[in-house]
């Protein structure tokens, strides 16, 4: 849209693969929204903060609730405000325009930098949310028939859009996004990713923590597998806990921090208990289940 | 001006080379539409790819493909179009993903079936792997080529994959269970075209209840609030029908063995079924070919889970609107005779047709989806028991235009 692009290239708390950095400068340079999937616990979220601090832009995040409408994202008109004023006549209630409150894209229209908007996770709205929003992605302006305002996007914004396949998202909505699929990091980038957070942790126990967690996803019958921030905490935890490298290739503590499911806490301690990580990974490698 | 010519010629032969690209990833499954092919042009011409293969990869799969679930094929296709720069994926694998696509079933005439009649599952192993060996790409429809919907469907047998009882049942069951194992596995994957549209004609059945139950006797908050303040302050009531949704339904579902190539649709609809959280009650029972003096609980249909008919008819008023899906085909006894049911240790003191009937009769709304294609119902092996549900329930074809079809016939008065 507008002379040079600034390119982004991850940022120091937010590692991001070169696949991934692509999709962000494409999605930039052509204007379309790029739509993010992948595991709870990839990062998703995290790529949007990233992706504004990096490029040195604001960035707006619209939470999406299942009662979100499309036409919250563009304005909302405070008739309930405007009732109270009119109660008590202090105020000129007949100026419609000062009841009427920008949602997070008419925002992002009216910044005067562009700035990065993140639709956080898209499809737990209703199934016909996504189309509702087309036509004001598309020409990035909508008009607001109380007052016969048109909003303009002075700057086409940056526009990240998480989803977490809840919901099957509409085709026509589909056809205009840029996707990019994160995959679940592999145990490389995962210790990247952990010392990027506690860079000054003791580099054994991280390894060692790496594995265990690799082992337990690995295991097929969970019901909630650990993500990339269960396992963070968990590193925190161990260390906090002055647990040693050695300690984890027959116990793990404060496993709690990595499962939430009753079921599978005691599924995880029988596991350890027959064969337990130490015993499967010579050789091995870290195999992914999904 | 020659150099010229060259140039332009150079450019045509770039942009068609590309084209076929286009056309092969479609043929390989993956969903590229023209508005993303547009959009792949422009980066490419803004030089987004970098100049590098691998750069071209990574772009063309962001912008043309949309699902985790399509990445698979997307490699395939790019690596058949780029000569096979990697080694291709196991065979079988690519064989079980070519099933996946499948095309509608296709009839076999009697004729056309006597051609077959008398191969052996070695020779049919032994035929599948020569194909396999000389095949490189997915294919569909025709005759010769591992694929479906072709006289070559499931291990090139060429019946009905239906798993209608005929001739060389033994040849047909296990290429067909590989084939619907693997369907079933494609739709828990997410890959689900089907479901969102089947939720979408299914929140007709919403709209109905709300539309004819009940005056307008409740406040609406929000709309009165904005009402009154639109007009800053003058009071403005905004009465509205309860919300209560009345929409109650009974599932009833055929779990038959000769259901299982019908898994992956039937599938997409209880998914949608189960998602449609605006129902005031939903139920699912299952039956085995026909409902006799029991239904099932559970799919497996066995006597721990059973109700008596009688049971579940008492249990449900007759406006609980009933779907009823299943292929309705089975031998003609199974209908029409004591003791004619399929499961020989299970006797039946009335016909099932009695019993079709007689649910018929408690209901006021009832359809049957059938999930054979319509165009063979008169065609197919069950032809003759299908015929005979049809005088007792309406008979819709189980796609997303006959499923409004239905659901129209289901707000309807019955006959």
């Amino acid at each position: 849209m507008q002379g040079k692009q600034a390119f982004y290239s991850g940022t120091n708390d937010y590692i991001a693969s070169e696949e991934l950095q692509n999709s962000v400068n494409v999605a930039a340079a052509l204007g379309r929204p790029l739509l993010i999937k992948g595991e709870p616990g990839t990062g998703k979220t995290m790529l949007a903060q990233s992706i504004s601090e990096g490029l040195g832009k604001r960035l707006l995040i619209w939470n999406i609730k299942s009662t979100t409408k499309a036409k919250d994202g563009l304005y909302v008109y405070d008739t309930v405000q405007r009732l109270y004023d009119s109660q008590f006549g202090d105020h000129d209630v007949s100026d419609i325009s000062q009841y009427i409150k920008l949602g997070k894209l008419g925002e992002a229209f009216q910044s005067e930098q562009q700035v990065v908007l993140l639709i956080d996770e898209i499809d737990k709205a209703d199934i016909e949310f996504p189309n509702d929003l087309l036509w004001e992605l598309d020409i990035m302006s909508f008009d607001i028939p109380e007052t016969g305002e048109t909003v303009q996007a002075r700057h086409r914004p940056i526009v990240i859009i998480t989803s977490n396949a809840e919901k099957e998202l509409p085709d026509a909505f589909l056809r205009r996004c840029i996707f990019h699929y994160i995959a679940f990091p592999d145990s490389p980038m995962m210790a990247e990713i952990v010392r990027v957070h506690y860079p000054d942790l003791q580099q054994k126990l991280v390894n060692q923590a790496i594995e265990a967690f690799y082992w337990i996803r690995s295991i097929g019958s969970l019901q909630k597998k650990p993500s990339t921030s269960e396992l963070l905490d968990w590193v925190q935890a161990l260390a906090i806990g002055g647990v040693s490298p050695d300690q984890l290739t027959g116990e793990l503590p404060f496993l709690g921090v990595l499962l939430k499911k009753d079921r599978d806490f005691e599924h995880i301690l029988r596991q350890l208990h027959n064969q337990g990580p130490q015993k499967k990974t010579s050789g091995a490698g870290f195999r992914r289940s999904w | 001006m020659k150099e010229m010519d060259g140039k332009a010629r150079y450019r045509k032969e770039k942009t068609a080379m590309f084209i076929d690209f286009f056309y092969l990833l479609r043929s390989y499954g993956v969903p590229v539409s023209i508005t993303e092919w547009m959009t792949l042009t422009e980066s490419l011409s803004r030089g987004m790819a970098q100049s590098s293969l691998t750069g071209f990869y990574y772009l063309a799969r962001a912008v043309l493909v949309k699902s985790e679930t399509h990445f698979d094929r997307y490699d395939m296709a790019f690596a058949h179009y780029f000569n096979d720069i990697e080694t291709p994926v196991e065979l079988t694998e690519k064989v079980l993903q070519w099933l996946e696509n499948a095309l509608p079933p296709r009839q076999i005439s009697p004729g056309e079936r006597q051609q077959f009649q008398n191969w052996d599952l070695d020779e049919l192993r032994r035929q599948l792997e020569q194909r396999l060996e000389e095949q490189t790409e997915e294919h569909h429809g025709g005759d010769t080529w591992v694929g479906t919907g072709g006289t070559s469907r499931f291990g090139h047998s060429g019946y009905h994959p239906a798993g209608i009882r005929i001739d060389g049942e033994g040849i047909n069951q296990s290429a067909v269970q590989v084939a619907a194992q693997r369907n079933f596995q494609g739709f828990r994957t997410d890959r689900t075209i089907g479901v969102r549209q089947f939720e979408i004609a299914l929140r007709k059945l919403r709209q109905l209840s709300s539309k004819y139950e009940g005056p307008r006797e409740e406040l609406e908050m929000d709309e009165t609030i904005k009402k009154t303040g639109e007009k800053a302050g003058l009071l403005h009531l905004v009465w509205t029908r309860g919300r209560k949704n009345l929409v109650k339904v009974a599932l009833v579902m055929d779990s038959g063995g000769s259901m299982l190539p019908y898994m992956n649709i039937c599938s997409q609809l209880f998914t949608a079924m189960n998602r449609s959280s605006h129902f005031k009650d939903l139920r699912f029972l299952y039956f085995h070919n026909c409902v006799y003096q029991h239904i099932y609980t559970d799919p497996s249909c066995r006597m721990d889970s059973a109700i008596k008919t009688v049971d579940f008819l008492r249990m449900l008023e007759p406006d609980y609107k009933v779907i009823f899906l299943g292929d309705a085909s089975m031998a003609p006894s199974e209908l029409t005779m004591v003791d004619g049911s399929i499961d020989w240790s299970y006797s039946n003191d009335e016909p099932g047709i009695t019993w079709l009937k007689r649910i018929a009769g408690h209901f006021d709304h009832a359809v049957w989806l059938n999930p054979i294609p319509a165009k063979f119902w008169d065609r197919t092996t069950g032809s003759y028991t299908i015929s005979m549900i049809r005088q007792v329930f309406p008979m819709y074809e189980l796609s997303v235009e006959d499923l409004e079809e239905a659901i129209k016939k289901l707000k309807a008065r019955r006959w």
